[in-house]
């Protein structure tokens, strides 16, 4: 069968290669002709349009996210930043973590089950790659409205295919959110985040150095996973590929990632791997050109050496070809031997497909023939950047306008808790998160519902030293928020993750983003999108935690009715000693409840204003990011003098529903009164920098000289006791009934 | 009374982690010869009537919904006997 050499595009110059039907535009296309010389054969073809895909490229976002560089503020903890697979912190006492959220939304719309569970596999290897070993992971999901029939099909499939992955893997799932909107009907969001520890002097990158090391794939076989573009180009050029071949869905087998996560970890160990490389989105095309672009600039491979499923495949596809649990690593001729037997041990094919050179030049054979001949950089890091245009939407203005202020407020509050706490996006997400394993590896010390996730440092690494620290996790994104106002919707999301990790005692440090919009082609999209990078590289400057790395989600779009704006924000957090964290919640009676933080009246985009009376509108909660910062640090300054006895952050549905969260958890009751004039306000208000803790009467002084030191308003607002939340004059429920309101939402749609 | 069978296996070109895992097992149980495995499902469907053109175009129906998820599942019916 013949394949398309470049011997052959020489001669044939003005063949119509399909670069259309691989979504490439004409202007990329004539690039590609004008930096070969030529047009490009269909292999090559293969590789720059997903290189150059939005993807792969950030061609739209790249001018943008340029500030988290630029603006990022100076951190001695950052080890590794933007632009490798994942970031690195340290972390202290010879340790370091690395993490990292990515979105897999289109799958999971398209076969959820599948598309969720890849998503997680594809992240836990980010993180392998980096040198670490994965140790949780979380998961930050949006979905259309409750009633809509579609979430009724999504939702559980991403649910199942997230446990099925992340249990099958022995991966505890510490946190997360779970948000219904009916804009994400038809575009249901799924961001992965993992996170991994390791000796801060073990860190691996992706970089092929040193000609003569050879270039070894492992892992899974490939397979005609995620090749619906390929196929076009195959059978564009091929008669006898004429039967069509539907894109087929990636199907990920946790088994084959355990065992590759386990083989790297002894590979690392072992010291044969120089530069290292996980198989993603555009597989192997990815791979062989990142791994070149950023060693010595050139590699030759021999396709004919992938071992495949489908023995069927073309070279195109192979190249395409998304076949989850792979892994390309690059190592020395001496240390072959000893990589090959450490794969052997466990189970993982590898094969030696190629070699690093000093040509400049990624060469790939077929046959015999040569049917790649390109720079690599040109692929990986010379592709098209385009400033997009971008404007404020048409009715932004109306929007923001539109305030909550005329809405017709409750008198009955006790009905609006219940009611708000029953509510689609504040009621129990227990029926999700029970589904996954939050505990196993026994190092979880806080997960779900708690506001941040935190784990134990001891994994057991050969060099390591012992520590009593921990790492705390929180994602947060409000979509209402930033469709109100993109640039403080991000720094809210920001805002929340930090205050988040900080209410367990842990000191914010890093950064990582998933950031979902619509189409960049959309000048109102794009508006979007600008404002929101602009807002969190600002926030990030202000907060001190530089962003570390994450990834963009653009075409989230139904026709031209695009998602909400919605970018996701994880920070990672450390904390010296993990006895010193604090619980979520009221963990016993006798305890002052206190209120830290100051209340406004804010209703833009608030819960209270979408349950009650469907509206979004006017401007979300003012930031102010010093207070966020002023807070945490009295949190974690007194969780360190082990003030606290319990903590819950003030968010979505304000103290009303921080209240009875923190009742919830232990099922401890609590007596309080308002500090406020307007019981309304104080209740549901979702005025930022605030939190809730309880403490032992004796601590109270200490902790209003702290407040006092830091210019934090701190107010005492009852007890902990009984078994029901009095806030006195207002409303009284019994911790039963908030819980029948709380926990049987879920349930009730989803059985 | 008659019974329709269903028959769903995964697409050719999706990968099956199962059938993978029978094909490694064979080889250690010392069965040889074996080059791939696939793994389906089988469903039988006792239908009140007789497996009619009407009865058969149901199953065919239920298979769609319900026992076959065609994003990755391919499946066929055919009357037992």
């Amino acid at each position: 069968m013949s394949v398309d050499t470049v011997k052959r595009a020489g001669q044939t110059p003005d063949e119509r290669m399909p670069f259309a039907e691989l979504g490439m535009k004409q202007d990329e296309y004539d690039r590609v002709v004008a930096i070969l010389g030529r047009r490009p054969t269909g292999s090559e073809l293969a590789i720059y349009s997903v290189m150059w895909s939005e993807h792969c490229s950030y061609k739209s976002s790249k001018v943008h996210l340029r500030q988290f560089g630029t603006k990022a503020p100076k951190s001695e903890a950052l080890l590794v930043g933007m632009g490798e697979n994942a970031g690195v912190v340290d972390i202290g006492d010879g340790w370091a973590a690395t993490f990292k959220i990515e979105s897999h939304n289109h799958p999971s719309y398209v076969e959820p089950h599948q598309g969720a569970a890849t998503g997680v596999g594809g992240i836990v290897r980010d993180i392998m790659s980096m040198g670490a070993r994965p140790v949780a992971v979380m998961d930050s999901l949006r979905f259309g409205g409750l009633d809509q029939g579609d979430t009724r099909r999504v939702l559980p499939g991403v649910v199942e295919g997230i446990s099925h992955y992340g249990n099958c893997l022995g991966l505890p799932n510490i946190g997360g959110e779970v948000v219904f909107d009916p804009c994400y009907i038809g575009n249901p969001l799924v961001n992965a985040l993992c996170v991994g520890l390791l000796r801060k002097d073990q860190i691996k990158l992706a970089t092929a150095p040193g000609p003569g090391n050879k270039v070894i794939l492992f892992g899974a076989r490939t397979g005609a996973d995620g090749i619906g573009g390929a196929s076009v180009l195959a059978s564009a050029t091929f008669e006898d590929e004429s039967q069509a071949k539907r894109p087929a869905v990636q199907v990920g087998d946790p088994f084959m990632e355990k065992l590759l996560i386990e083989c790297c970890l002894e590979l690392y160990q072992a010291d044969v791997v120089v530069g290292i490389q996980d198989l993603g989105a555009a597989g192997v095309s990815c791979a062989t050109t990142e791994l070149a672009a950023k060693g010595t600039g050139g590699m030759t491979v021999d396709l004919n050496l992938v071992p495949l499923r489908d023995p069927t495949l073309r070279p195109e596809e192979i190249l395409m070809s998304e076949s989850q649990e792979r892994m390309m690593a690059v190592v020395t001729p001496g240390d072959i031997d000893a990589f090959l037997a450490i794969c052997e041990k466990w189970d993982v094919p590898a094969t030696v497909i190629g070699e690093v050179t000093d040509t400049g030049r990624l060469v790939m054979t077929w046959d015999g023939e040569v049917i790649v001949d390109i720079p690599p950089g040109t692929a990986a890091d010379d592709g098209p950047v385009y400033e997009r245009p971008f404007h404020e939407p048409l009715g932004q203005h109306d929007l923001n306008l539109d305030t909550p202020d005329s809405l017709e407020r409750p008198s009955d509050l006790r009905t609006t808790l219940l009611q708000l706490l029953a509510s689609a996006n504040l009621s129990s997400r227990e029926w999700v998160t029970s589904q996954y394993d939050r505990y196993v590896r026994g190092n979880t010390v806080l997960a779900q519902p708690a506001d941040a996730g935190l784990l134990r440092v001891s994994e057991v690494m050969p060099g390591a030293e012992e520590t009593t620290r921990g790492i705390a996790l929180a994602t947060d994104g409000n979509g209402r928020y930033a469709k109100l106002d993109p640039y403080a919707g991000a720094q809210l999301a920001l805002s929340e993750a930090y205050r988040n990790v900080a209410v367990t005692g842990a000191t914010p440090l890093a950064v990582t983003n998933c950031l979902n919009f619509g189409s960049p082609e959309d000048p109102e999209v794009m508006w979007q999108f600008a404002e929101a990078v602009r807002g969190l590289a600002d926030a990030c400057k202000t907060l001190g935690v530089p962003v570390t790395g994450g990834n963009v989600s653009f075409y989230n779009q139904t026709g031209t009715a695009a998602i909400n704006p919605t970018p996701v924000v994880g920070v990672l957090g450390v904390i010296d000693d993990v006895a010193k964290r604090v619980r979520s919640g009221f963990p016993a009676a006798g305890l002052r409840v206190v209120l830290l933080g100051a209340t406004y009246d804010e209703f833009g985009g608030s819960e209270w204003a979408h349950v009650a009376h469907d509206h979004l509108g006017g401007l979300p909660p003012r930031v102010n990011l010093e207070a966020e910062r002023d807070l945490a640090t009295v949190l974690t300054e007194a969780a360190k003098q082990g003030l606290l006895e319990g903590s819950h952050d003030l968010s979505d549905g304000g103290l009303g529903i921080a209240l009875a969260e923190a009742c919830l958890a232990q099922g401890v009751g609590a007596t309080v009164s308002l500090p406020g004039g307007d019981a309304f306000v104080d209740l549901f208000s979702e005025s930022t920098a605030r939190a809730l803790v309880c403490l032992k009467p004796e601590h109270f002084e200490t902790l209003t000289d702290l407040c006092a030191r830091l210019d934090v308003p701190c107010y005492g607002l009852g007890e902990t006791g009984g078994d029901s939340l009095v806030v006195e004059g207002v409303l009284e429920a019994t911790v039963t009934e908030l819980r029948m309101s709380h926990e049987a939402t879920l349930p009730g749609v989803f059985g | 009374m008659a019974r329709v069978i269903v028959d769903v296996m995964l697409k050719p070109e999706i990968l099956d982690p199962q059938g993978q895992a029978i094909a490694r097992a064979l080889p250690r149980l010392g069965f040889s010869g074996v080059s791939d495995v696939r793994q389906g499902k089988r469903f039988e469907v006792e239908v009140d009537g007789p497996a009619d053109d009407a009865a058969i175009a149901e199953v065919r129906k239920m298979a769609e919904t319900l026992l076959a998820n065609t994003v990755i599942e391919d499946f066929v019916v055919r009357v037992e006997g």
